[in-house]
């Protein structure tokens, strides 16, 4: 009896055959990973078993997988994690191996990643354009910036966020995770002379910026904690507070309506967002604005739907609770305003300067992945 | 048929900077590579990159202690060249994109790194070679002239009934298809071959194909028997642990708690270079002062937790996923591990092989720049400079001569070969698996640290008897997409070629100096040993010859850390 069962999505494009499983059996220590097993199965039992791998240990970016599920680097998931995973998840012995979602497969466990990927870091143009003629020395820089950038400079392109993206899931034009990460390793860059074009082209791309639904999925999955999401959020916030970018997709927008509702009632208004988010946060703007006004119409049935459904009740809809302290909010409001820098929840880069609780924190989230 | 002026194999750094230069001196440039350019192995460089660019260091500092580092066997002219040069690639490379680590004052800021006079090593965190391939592959995308051929296995170098390098047989990995690629100039840029061992720092790609392809063709190999093993890698498999740990402070112990590097070099302690570290360690593994598991400890945490969150990232997730070891509380067992091959093609300073068109940079060539023994930190700036060096006169080549004319026979030969390989019968041989896992354990024991005449003897037996093996052996994928399994067999002749050539080099240098200690021969021997050792192949197989090592201002003297 074998250490531990490989169940791995088997697709050979030259047979003219669906895709199917079939099980292979390892004999390695708990502490080996996936991708030891997989090559193990290569050269025991079948060597047709196709995966892309090289470094053996996650930094060439190679060899994501789908692993019970979940996405992940095979090098860098050990085979008794992943059978604690497959007991826990799906109640089973074996550990699945699959391709990655949202990228089509070539062969087994190999995807077309310039289909998908590529294709998508080449939209955020991912190049350096500095402003004029370089320095005769290196550029001044601080360095904070340069660290801060060197979370996303620590992306490998393993496509694990693009393959776990649930926006993905829904839009395939969406540009994705790994590539709006990308992007921030130049709007973050103090280098880079193009921030503004650079952030308008992202948040009027209909499927740039405000695309993204928090999902956390590309944080979860990423191997080298480039917390993709944190990026986007990140660019987003420049282009709301820094350049005021009103956009077309309402993202400006929906961000105001946001704060404000929350600034005066301490909880979302469902009833005023979506106004105030055509309205670039106004309520007033919205009705008079021919374009939001344009918005609104279209989006009645939704409305509607949502009247008929019984999820909204007009009385509920129009007359929206206030906290009982609404003080507190408004003082938590003016503390974060009077910082005289945007507070920014960055968890990569911790050390002795973090407090215990944020260290804490921080290892707490590094274990994880 | 695909055709360029210049045709660039490997794209690591040194193969993307070469196209790179040569597209920037009007040639028409393919690069092609067996894996995507941003899998390539010079990710792996964590540590970062040499340059005497601060006003108190001077180039000259940069190149005696390379000198010094290589055990007086690099050949200074270009030792010269690299290190002049050194402060220019490194502005550059910052000024298209490179996030290099700042000091306060916002300029780039240094490390300590081993066998350096000063702190002159240039980084990004722990994942400078990253950082700079990612970089340099945005230049890429940005520059749609350089045509890109990824995921493309070059199996042969052509050339024209005169000898000039002609081009390079290819097979797409996608479809299994096979192109004659056709080019005035062929720059070799496809790394080294450190799975010749097990284990291994080096990742599964690195198989020394070009290396053998231009030996096959007739071009000389020099230094092969220069094989560098790193003082820090994990025991079992192999992962590598930076240099950069010991260049923030880590400190090395014995099983007794003695930090024993006092013994050894107690001016540099671990900050020795590495062939001096990685013997020390060794040493006491072998005299009984390790760990039960072969090793000893590097201890980080003399480090602030800070710094190590900071600069040390990557190896805070190496400990953690692939040792279970929290190394900002304790520390971690390592031993020393195959990383770098010093040998390689040999080329002039321009990156000119001895085969006309024929260029090679990086890992896979031999300048020779790192001589006995690598430093720490020149192996990034090596494929840089001589990868744009290389690139520039393929350039100029290209511009001066005609297309030469490229047969297709040798596509039809190359075509049969794997379609034999595809065909063999279950019963006809072993696994490549088998043959492979064989020749790693037979090199990793006896052409490692220490070594001596019987047990290279032993060595050459096994790999001469193996390249026997590797000539039938089978194949289960019968198919044309993704036939990794095919490649496999076609890399283990490659990798069986690379091994060959560093057992005898080593069998024939008889003494000790820089990677290479002969227990047989355990003193340097000047007078005899002052020279490279050069494999071509004969009429009857592989032949040995010298050539001198060139020296400009420094005069061999006794090494001491």
């Amino acid at each position: 009896m074998a250490d531990y069962t490989l169940k791995l999505r088997r697709f050979d494009p030259e047979s003219g055959k669906a895709a199917y499983w079939e099980d292979f059996g390892v004999d390695l220590p708990p502490e080996r990973s996936v991708l030891d097993g997989i090559l193990q199965a290569r050269s025991r039992d079948d060597g047709s078993i196709a995966i892309r791998c090289s470094c053996q240990a996650a930094i060439c970016g190679s060899c994501a997988v789908r692993i019970n599920g979940k996405t992940a680097l095979a090098c860098n998931t050990k085979l008794g994690e992943a059978q604690d995973m497959a007991r826990s998840r799906r109640g089973r012995e074996e550990i699945t191996v699959e391709p990655m979602g949202n990228f089509p497969v070539l062969k087994d466990l190999v995807v077309d990643m310039d289909a998908v990927h590529w294709k998508k870091v080449q939209r955020v143009v991912p190049w350096l354009l500095p402003e004029g003629d370089p320095p005769e020395r290196e550029y001044i820089v601080p360095a904070e910036a340069m660290i801060d950038i060197t979370q996303s400079m620590a992306c490998i392109q393993c496509g694990a966020c693009v393959g776990a993206c649930l926006s993905l899931e829904a839009d395939p034009e969406f540009i994705g995770p790994a590539a709006l990460a990308k992007a921030y390793r130049f709007i973050g860059d103090p280098r880079d002379g193009q921030h503004e074009e650079r952030l308008k082209d992202l948040a009027e791309d209909p499927h740039g910026l405000y695309d993204c639904t928090h999902c956390f999925a590309c944080v979860e999955v990423c191997p080298k904690d480039v917390a993709p999401m944190n990026q986007i959020m990140r660019l987003r916030r420049m282009a709301t507070s820094d350049y005021e970018i009103k956009d077309k997709n309402s993202g400006y927008g929906h961000e105001k309506a946001f704060v404000n509702l929350i600034e005066k009632y301490g909880t979302l208004h469902e009833s005023q967002l979506l106004p105030r988010s055509y309205g670039q946060g106004s309520l007033i703007r919205s009705q008079v604005d021919p374009s939001s006004l344009k918005q609104l119409t279209a989006s009645l049935p939704t409305v509607i739907g949502g009247l008929k459904s019984g999820k909204v009740s007009p009385v509920k809809a129009l007359i929206h609770h206030k906290l009982p302290d609404q003080k507190q909010i408004r003082r938590i409001f003016h503390e974060i305003e009077s910082e005289d820098e945007r507070l920014e929840l960055n968890l990569y880069i911790v050390g002795e300067e973090a407090t215990e609780e944020e260290g804490a924190m921080a290892e707490g989230k590094g274990s994880e992945t | 048929m695909p055709e360029h002026d210049v045709l660039v194999i490997g794209a690591g750094l040194a193969g993307q900077r070469a196209a790179l230069a040569a597209a920037e001196e009007g040639a028409s440039v393919g690069i092609i590579s067996k894996v995507h350019p941003v899998r390539s192995h010079s990710n792996a460089a964590q540590g970062g990159i040499n340059a005497a660019l601060n006003p108190e260091d001077s180039w000259e500092s940069h190149a005696f202690d390379t000198v010094k580092g290589s055990d007086y066997l690099g050949d200074q002219d270009a030792i010269e060249i690299m290190c002049r040069e050194a402060p220019d690639e490194l502005l550059h490379l910052e000024h298209i994109g490179v996030t290099f680590h700042r000091n306060e004052e916002g300029k780039m800021g240094t490390r300590a790194f081993g066998g350096a006079s000063a702190a002159r090593t240039y980084y990004v965190a722990d994942i400078t070679g990253q950082a700079i391939l990612h970089v340099l592959y945005e230049q890429l995308m940005k520059h749609d002239e350089v045509h890109r051929y990824e995921e493309w296995f070059t199996t042969s170098l052509v050339q024209d009934d005169k000898g000039n390098v002609a081009g390079a047989i290819t097979r797409n990995i996608r479809d299994g298809s096979m192109e004659l690629f056709r080019a005035k100039a062929v720059i070799l840029a496809s790394g080294g071959n450190g799975q010749v061992y097990n284990p291994t720092t080096n990742a599964l790609i690195c198989t020394g194909d070009g290396i053998a392809m231009a030996y096959r063709l007739g071009a000389p190999l020099m230094d092969m028997e220069m094989v560098q093993y790193h003082p820090t890698t994990l025991q079992g498999n192999g992962l590598l642990i930076t240099e950069g740990a010991r260049g923030e402070g880590a400190h090395l112990y014995n099983a007794n708690g003695e930090r024993f590097m006092e013994k050894y070099a107690p001016n540099k302690m671990e900050l020795a270079s590495r062939d001096v570290v990685s013997r020390a360690e060794q040493t006491e593994i072998n005299e009984g002062r390790g760990f039960p598991d072969g090793t000893v400890a590097l201890d980080i945490t003399v480090v602030p937790r800070k710094r190590i969150h900071e600069a040390l990232r990557e190896i805070v997730n190496v400990g953690r996923d692939f040792a279970g070891v929290d190394i900002t509380t304790e520390p971690i067992h390592i031993k020393p591990g195959n990383h770098y091959v010093m040998g390689g093609v040999k080329t002039d300073t321009e990156g000119k092989t001895h085969i006309p068109g024929l260029y090679a940079a990086g890992e896979v060539a031999c300048v020779s720049v790192h001589g006995g023994n690598r430093l720490g930190a020149n192996s990034l700036l090596d494929t840089l400079i001589f990868g744009r060096r290389a690139g520039q006169d393929a350039a100029k080549r290209a511009h001066s001569i005609a297309q030469p004319a490229a047969s297709e026979t040798q596509l039809a030969d190359e075509q049969a070969m794997i379609e034999g390989i595809i065909r063999r019968d279950k019963e006809s041989g072993r696994r490549v698996s088998e043959v492979k896992a064989e020749l790693g354990k037979i090199m990793d024991e006896h052409v490692a640290v220490f070594r001596d005449e019987a047990g290279l003897r032993v060595a050459l037996e096994v790999v001469k008897e193996l390249k026997e093996h590797a000539k039938n052996v089978y194949v289960d994928d019968k198919g044309t997409v993704f036939n990794q399994d095919v490649l496999g067999a076609i890399e283990l002749q490659f990798m069986l070629e690379n091994a060959e050539a560093i057992v005898i080099s080593a069998l024939e240098r008889k003494e000790s100096r820089g990677a290479q200690f002969r227990t047989d021969f355990p003193e340097r021997n000047d007078e005899e040993w002052l020279k490279h050792i050069t494999v071509a192949t004969g009429g009857g197989g592989p032949e040995l010859d010298y050539s001198e090592v060139t020296l400009t201002q420094w005069e061999p003297e006794e090494r001491t850390y």
